[in-house]
């Protein structure tokens, strides 16, 4: 799909913020920022949804409770249960202090992984993926706003360009996209 | 933007901007690494070969190269497990529970102190491995399917819950470990121009681009990373120490291990953070990311856990004799007053007496001081879990049995072997991997900074307009925006940003009309104001502005004519609001 896009640079984090407040405000919709850190409350100004990979870590949470209280229950209670000290197992409840530390562990575990994997897989950030930020910098000390001519159909690029240079920009590159 | 009380120490001093943070990280990646570096890695392999020449020795011959006897079964092995164990928990403790907390100073140590935590805790991993004394059968701790009738690992078994408790905290400080360091080697793959770094750092980078998605996750992630892991810091400590709680040997059968276990933790293992971090901070010249204030908190730490041991170790004494157990108080006159007397007596003076010392401003900011004492911290908890374990049974309910432990040579040459390939681990990373987490650093940078601290920040980080006008003053084209253009089909015109000059009469008579007009005589200190800067002020003085009186008048009208005569970052004066600054200033000077 041809598409213009439009990158802006910045050298303040704050004039970024500044700047992409003055432009949605005038209808502008900013695609996307490149930044070599997180900036704090850009998020809803450009729109960015808060993620949902929290409710995603309970989920895995929840499995890894589960998966270790059936694995419990049928290792110590059905399949073989063991008879400590003239004490069998004969109920997963009388004896579930006993599978408190490795039903939290294994918890923990899923949670952490599952939700590691899932943020690296939607991130598409894996291992021999090549960066796309558009320019070198964006990870030391520029920022970088995305506009696309498509998403912007109110617009003329020379329109989107006056506009960013009223916000403190100091580079400005344009490119086609096929 | 939140903003920190100015009385609070800067965390990163000097005035530095992003970009100086990300040479002064990535520098000792780049360079040639010093002469020292090579001769302390070359020490550490020597260690750590010997370490692992040890290891294989006792594998090929079993667990009677080391001084076991058939009372004093668990020695050294243990003891150096539970000591690495220990250590590796400052780590996640930092970059966990200090992130739950919002402690910014744990920005410049956290990467460091977890890279320190996964070496520690691969060196502990390694005892219990190896004293299986069949390692190739070490699978067996897992619950797989097997030929044995289908024999299951003992779940109620603490040592068993040893396994999961260690391979998950292992495993997740991993991950978050990792994750941080994502945008960091993405910083480093930007950088670097050899091809084979170049190449490396964006297969461990794995395509990392900074966007804001990728950035809204990251916070969420590590937040979420966070809260799980701050419980699991707790329990992993809990369960090492559940190994010997759950027992009934007197001396171990103790409901307060798990806190005790869990302070003793902490505090060896800020001790250890301690005494790499001074050294790694000279080495690199990291000086002005840790700095006197980073080890002052980091003492007071160790102060803090220090005296949680103090109080246990007391607590454990008391109750011994309030029991009425005569096996559990013979085990404690046992340990101050039989033959290992000397490990309890270097326990008590490291553990409980050294911490207090830290109570004095002067000497938990002296760094000599701390990293001597880092060291004693550490010769303490290690004689802490040998006074607990060799002393609790080698004498027994059989006088007849009683025995002593003696170290054979193979029981010294893995401890130390693991310290050497502790070093050689740290060594690596320090060489090849970012030391301070630069994308949390930066971001603290406003808040925290030096620069914000006394405004005297000539950076763009801080303020962007001083930058910009004297550049524009030294008649420099890149002031303007760089406008470039890939080939494209469609022809757009190339044009710089125009240049606003100073010599603008019209819009400077409409602004000084509705300002009103002062003389230099009257002038007053007009840097006083948040965001202008010495280079803004001669721009205004130059325009006719010279007091606070004008400024306070200043309208939106105002701050776009104004904008229009600087020409630089619009809506930076109406953002800071001069005016209302200004007017605060005036009222200051009419108290006085």
């Amino acid at each position: 799909m041809a598409d213009t896009v439009i990158y802006a640079m910045y050298d303040d984090d704050e004039v970024l913020k500044a700047g992409a407040k003055k432009l949605v405000a005038n209808g502008v919709k900013v695609t996307d920022v490149f930044s070599p850190f997180p900036i704090h409350g850009l998020d809803p100004i450009i729109g960015v949804k808060e993620t949902r990979l929290g409710i995603m870590a309970f989920l895995y949470g929840l499995t890894g409770l589960m998966l270790a209280t059936i694995g419990m229950n049928y290792f110590m209670v059905q399949d073989w249960p063991m008879n400590i000290g003239g004490k069998p197992s004969f109920s997963y409840l009388e004896n579930f202090l006993a599978f408190v530390p490795i039903s939290f562990e294994f918890t923990v575990l899923c949670a952490a992984h599952g939700m590691a994997i899932t943020y690296l897989l939607r991130n598409k950030t894996i291992p021999g993926m090549p960066a796309e930020n558009p320019d070198p910098r964006t990870t030391d000390d520029k920022f970088v706003m995305e506009l696309r001519l498509s998403e912007n159909g109110n617009f003329k690029a020379t329109d989107l360009e006056s506009m960013l240079k009223e916000t403190g920009i100091v580079e400005l590159d344009q490119k086609e996209i096929k | 933007m939140h903003k920190e009380a100015a009385i609070r120490e800067p965390l990163i001093l000097g005035h530095k901007t992003y970009h100086e943070i990300t040479e002064d990280v990535c520098k000792p990646i780049e360079d040639k690494a010093p002469r020292t570096w090579y001769i302390l890695f070359a020490i550490a392999a020597i260690i750590g070969l010997y370490g692992v020449g040890c290891i294989l020795y006792l594998l090929g011959t079993g667990i009677g190269t080391w001084g076991l006897n058939k009372t004093v079964g668990w020695a050294w092995d243990i003891t150096n497990f539970v000591w690495w164990v220990g250590i590796g928990h400052a780590g996640t403790l930092i970059s966990a529970v200090l992130l739950l907390f919002r402690q910014k100073w744990r920005m410049a140590i956290n990467r460091s102190a977890e890279a320190m935590t996964i070496f520690a805790v691969f060196m502990a991993g390694l005892f219990p491995l190896i004293h299986m004394g069949r390692i190739w059968v070490a699978y067996w701790v897992l619950p797989l399917p097997n030929q044995f009738g289908s024999l299951w690992p003992n779940f109620n078994s603490p040592l068993l819950w040893d396994v999961f408790a260690i391979s998950t905290y292992l495993s997740v400080s991993l991950v978050f470990w990792y994750i941080g360091l994502l945008p960091d080697f993405a910083t480093i793959r930007d950088r670097v121009k050899k091809p084979i770094p170049k190449r490396m750092y964006s297969l461990l980078s794995f395509g990392w681009t900074g966007r804001a998605k990728h950035w809204n996750r990251f916070e969420l992630v590590s937040l979420v990373l966070a809260g799980l892991a701050t419980p699991l810091v707790f329990s992993v400590h809990s369960i090492v120490s559940f190994d010997f709680a759950t027992s009934v040997i007197p001396g171990w059968h103790t409901t307060i291990f798990p806190p005790y276990f869990v302070a003793g933790a902490v505090f060896s293992g800020f001790a250890m953070v301690q005494t790499l971090l001074l050294v790694m901070r000279k080495a690199m010249k990291l000086e002005a990311y840790i700095h006197t204030k980073h080890v002052e908190y980091m003492n007071i730490v160790i102060m803090v856990t220090g005296s949680i041991v103090g109080v246990a170790y007391l607590t454990e004494l008391f109750v011994s004799w309030y029991s009425g157990v005569e096996y559990e108080a013979y085990a404690f006159i046992n340990r101050a007053t039989g033959p290992y007397w000397w490990a309890y007596w270097s326990m008590m003076t490291c553990n409980v007496v050294s911490p207090q010392l830290m109570w004095f401003r002067k000497l938990r900011r002296s760094l000599l001081f701390t990293f001597i004492i880092s060291i004693v911290v550490n010769i303490g908890m290690w004689f802490e879990r040998f006074v607990i374990i060799v002393t609790s049974v080698h004498r027994d309910y059989l006088p007849s049995s009683w025995s002593m432990f003696y170290p054979t040579h193979i029981d010294i040459g893995v401890f130390v072997g693991t310290i050497g390939l502790f070093f050689v681990f740290f060594l690596l990373f320090a060489r090849f991997f970012p030391v301070l987490a630069l994308n949390e650093i930066k971001s603290i940078l406003r808040s925290s900074g030096e620069s914000f601290k006394d405004d005297k920040a000539h950076s763009p980080a801080y303020s962007l307009e001083e930058q910009h006008l004297a550049v524009t003053a030294g008649g420099n084209a890149h002031a303007e925006p760089k406008v470039s253009k890939e080939e494209t089909k469609q022809e757009t015109k190339t044009e710089a940003v125009e240049t606003p000059t100073s010599e603008n009469l019209e819009a400077k008579t409409k602004l000084l009309e509705a300002i009103g007009e002062a003389s230099a005589d009257e002038k007053d200190d007009l840097k006083k104001i948040n965001g202008l800067g010495p280079v803004m002020e001669t721009k205004l003085n130059e325009i006719g502005v010279f007091t606070y009186a004008q400024l306070a008048k200043m309208t939106t009208a105002e701050y776009a004519l104004l904008d229009e005569l600087t020409g630089t970052m619009p809506g930076r004066a109406e953002k800071d609001d001069w005016a209302g600054q200004a007017k605060e200033l005036m009222n200051n000077n009419d108290n006085n």
